[in-house]
């Protein structure tokens, strides 16, 4: 697993954020992902990107209206990166329950629970469980956040994640070429808070990251976040 | 087979009936029905109008498949090699075990009068061959005894039909004039086996014939039983709490399944209350088992639904599902497998959340996007799922598809800008269309085609949609257009 893991490069040039590399991510703990809109397929698509190629199946823990608002996931886009083993729950505190019972399972590669809006269920204890037992089985665990406030939680990476207008297509200008979105890493207990722009190789298996174009939808929330405090 | 207990009287006419094509048939009749001329096979109404008092249920065939299984297992008191034949008979193979009985036609009445004991007619034979002691049982008189060298003369009297022949090559046999076997076996070999040269075991005579003289092998397969555990433990008081008996039970049951190298898929657990009252739980693993830490936990969140009433003083745990199960090597450095881990796993999400909660995709062979990927229940086996298709398909997908309002740019084209949810997007890029034809052998007719088109919003969310149907195409009015999907 560790060998797999170190060949994603991640790279981030110059401007306010250089040297501050955001592959602390990929330690295997609890990361929280807040997508820009509740719809927003980008960090799923983010998310799935941090995860490497393995014939261990994913946990995925979707409560009700996540499946519902937001889609299922499917296979034939995905394609056959990890096998899936999808759970179908009705409350949040099922989705952390899950969760947790997925972390004490060592046959995994990665675990990705799905919540919706700000349940009581999901409060600081709930998100250190989830982290310490995460770092016990040394497994890596994504909890993504849709219509959600990021409020407190003892998440050690938490992502705001934005699609953003894809790479040029390589044969047809007019249609989308390769997804980008912009990372917003704005707490962290490895490293330095910051703003990327984040694309997925799929031959590669790699997610790059760069710094952000300096273009009109990224100048407005850029700068201040980047240098709120790490915790 | 009647059940026991509610079988009704013998003078009253009863049959049974199965759904045939053109309406209920008569699948049995009882003796009282058959003296008023019930046939089975022929149709329900047409046996009303000759016995109006007749009284009609319907049969049970899965019911008595499986009474005469465990029936199969239960006449191993006499023999130890016995089998299911067909869909209302048992074969023994009793050779060298009738003197324990007192000889054959002792044994054949001590097998009648158990049978009778439970509630069963039975007719019965003993022959050198199965298909000579089929014959006899249904065809000769009662309780016959075939010798080693008399099956010749034994058959000769009896109807073709008694040699396990299709209906249409007893009515052909009848036919060629050929009514009984002695008839039969007088024609001379070569002449039936031109005549019959194609046909299947069940519809050639000739090979059937030679099975019941013996000159074709016909051996008797035996299924093997597969041994019952259960351990049980009796309490001197009334409880109402299983839970702290659970793990000495499951260790007991776990111990007799490794001594005798087997697991377990299933395990209940049975509480006897002392108001007469019994309660049971259920759990099931994805994989066979015997590890007695993981099994009791299965229960975890189970026993509060059983309903204690005023106590309970007997608890029973028993395995069902029991396979094979061998010791396999694991890694010499300790610790477990990750198969084994996952499939511990799958048990334990599966108890607690039930077993269609947890599901695994499935690709199927469809051009239509939904039916392209199914779930199935993770407790089931699954096997690998491959891509063939490498086109551009969206990582997520709705359950059911949302309809959107759109602002065309030329007609036939892309949207200029949709409405979905109540927000706008305006289309910045797009690509498509795809187009995907209804699938005419699965869908109803009228069903209207879709294109489909990935595109992209002003903030760089990508969509899939899709239109459905086509302008003036006959199947409608003006095309409607849906959002199926989000890419990432």
């Amino acid at each position: 697993m560790t060998c797999i893991s170190s060949s994603i490069v991640a790279r981030s040039v110059s401007g306010a954020v250089s040297g501050a590399l955001p592959a602390t991510g990929l330690a295997k703990t609890l990361s929280e992902v807040f997508p820009a809109t509740a719809v927003d397929a980008g960090a799923a698509g983010f998310v799935l990107a941090r995860i490497p190629r393995s014939s261990l199946p994913v946990l995925w823990v979707q409560d009700r209206l996540s499946g519902k608002e937001a889609g299922r996931p499917y296979l034939p886009g995905l394609g056959a990166r990890w096998p899936i083993l999808r759970v179908d729950v009705t409350r949040p505190a099922d989705v952390l329950l899950a969760m947790e019972d997925g972390l004490r399972c060592k046959g995994l590669a990665a675990v990705i629970g799905e919540i919706w809006g700000d349940p009581p269920a999901l409060s600081f204890t709930a998100t250190k469980r989830l982290a310490l037992r995460a770092e016990a089985g040394g497994i890596a665990c994504w909890l993504i956040r849709r219509a959600a406030s990021p409020d407190l939680s003892a998440a050690r990476d938490r992502w705001r994640i934005a699609s953003l207008p894809s790479a040029p297509h390589p044969h047809d200008p007019a249609s989308p070429g390769a997804p980008r979105w912009q990372a917003e890493l704005f707490r962290s207990r490895q490293s330095r808070p910051g703003t990327w722009v984040a694309s997925y190789d799929r031959a590669a298996d790699r997610v790059d990251f760069s710094a952000p174009a300096p273009d009109r939808t990224l100048a407005e929330g850029d700068g201040a976040s980047g240098q709120r405090a790490a915790g | 087979m009647e059940r026991q207990g509610n079988a009704p009287p013998d003078d009253l006419p009863v049959a049974l009936a199965a759904e045939g094509a053109h309406g209920p048939v008569i699948h049995a009749a009882n003796r009282a029905a058959r003296l008023n001329g019930i046939r089975a096979g022929a149709r329900v109404v047409d046996m009303r109008a000759i016995c109006p008092e007749l009284h009609i249920d319907y049969a049970n065939p899965q019911g008595d498949r499986a009474a005469l299984d465990r029936l199969v297992l239960w006449a191993r008191r006499w023999c130890p090699w016995t089998a299911r034949d067909g869909t209302d008979g048992l074969v023994l193979d009793t050779t060298g075990s009738d003197h324990l009985w007192g000889g054959e036609a002792a044994m054949l009445v001590e097998i009648e009068t158990r049978l009778s004991l439970l509630g069963l007619s039975a007719g019965l034979a003993v022959a050198p061959t199965w298909g000579a002691a089929w014959a006899l049982a249904r065809h000769g008189g009662v309780r016959r005894i075939c010798p080693a060298d008399g099956v010749g003369p034994a058959l000769a009297p009896l109807p073709v039909a008694a040699l396990r022949l299709e209906a249409e090559t007893v009515l052909l046999l009848q036919r060629l004039g050929l009514k009984t076997i002695g008839a039969l076996a007088g024609v001379p070999r070569l002449a039936l086996a031109r005549r019959f040269v194609r046909a299947e075991l069940a519809g050639n005579p000739l090979l059937r014939l030679d099975q019941a003289t013996g000159r074709l092998a016909e051996p008797v397969s035996s299924v093997q039983a597969m041994p019952r555990f259960r351990v049980q433990s009796r309490l001197a008081e009334p409880i109402l709490d299983p839970t702290p008996y659970l793990p000495a039970l499951c260790h007991d049951l776990c111990t007799q399944l490794r001594d005798r190298g087997y697991g377990c898929r299933r395990l209940q657990l049975v509480v006897y209350r002392t108001d007469g009252e019994v309660a049971s739980v259920t759990v099931a693993t994805s994989a066979p088992s015997r590890d007695a830490d993981h099994l009791r936990r299965l229960f975890d969140d189970k026993l509060e639904r059983i309903n204690p009433g005023f106590g309970f003083d007997l608890i029973t745990l028993e395995a069902g599902g029991v396979e094979r199960m061998d010791i396999v090597q694991t890694r010499l450095a300790g610790g477990a497998e990750e198969g084994l881990e996952l499939s511990r796993l799958i048990d334990r999400l599966s108890a607690r959340f039930g077993p269609r909660a947890v599901t695994r995709p499935v690709l199927r062979e469809s051009h239509v996007p939904e039916r392209v990927q199914g779930w199935t229940s993770a407790m089931a086996a699954g096997q690998a799922a491959t891509l063939a298709d490498r086109r551009d398909r969206p990582v997520r997908l709705l359950d059911t598809p949302e309809e959107l309002r759109v602002l065309y740019a030329v007609p036939e084209g892309p949207p200029a800008q949709f409405i979905w949810r109540r927000q706008t997007h305006r289309v910045a890029r797009y690509a498509g269309p795809e187009r995907i034809a209804p699938e005419w052998w699965h869908d109803r007719p009228g069903t209207r085609l879709r294109d489909y088109f990935k595109v992209e919003d002003q903030a760089g969310r990508r969509f899939w949609l899709y239109r459905e149907g086509l302008h003036e195409d006959g199947r409608g009015g003006d095309p409607r257009w849906f959002l199926h999907g989000m890419f990432d």
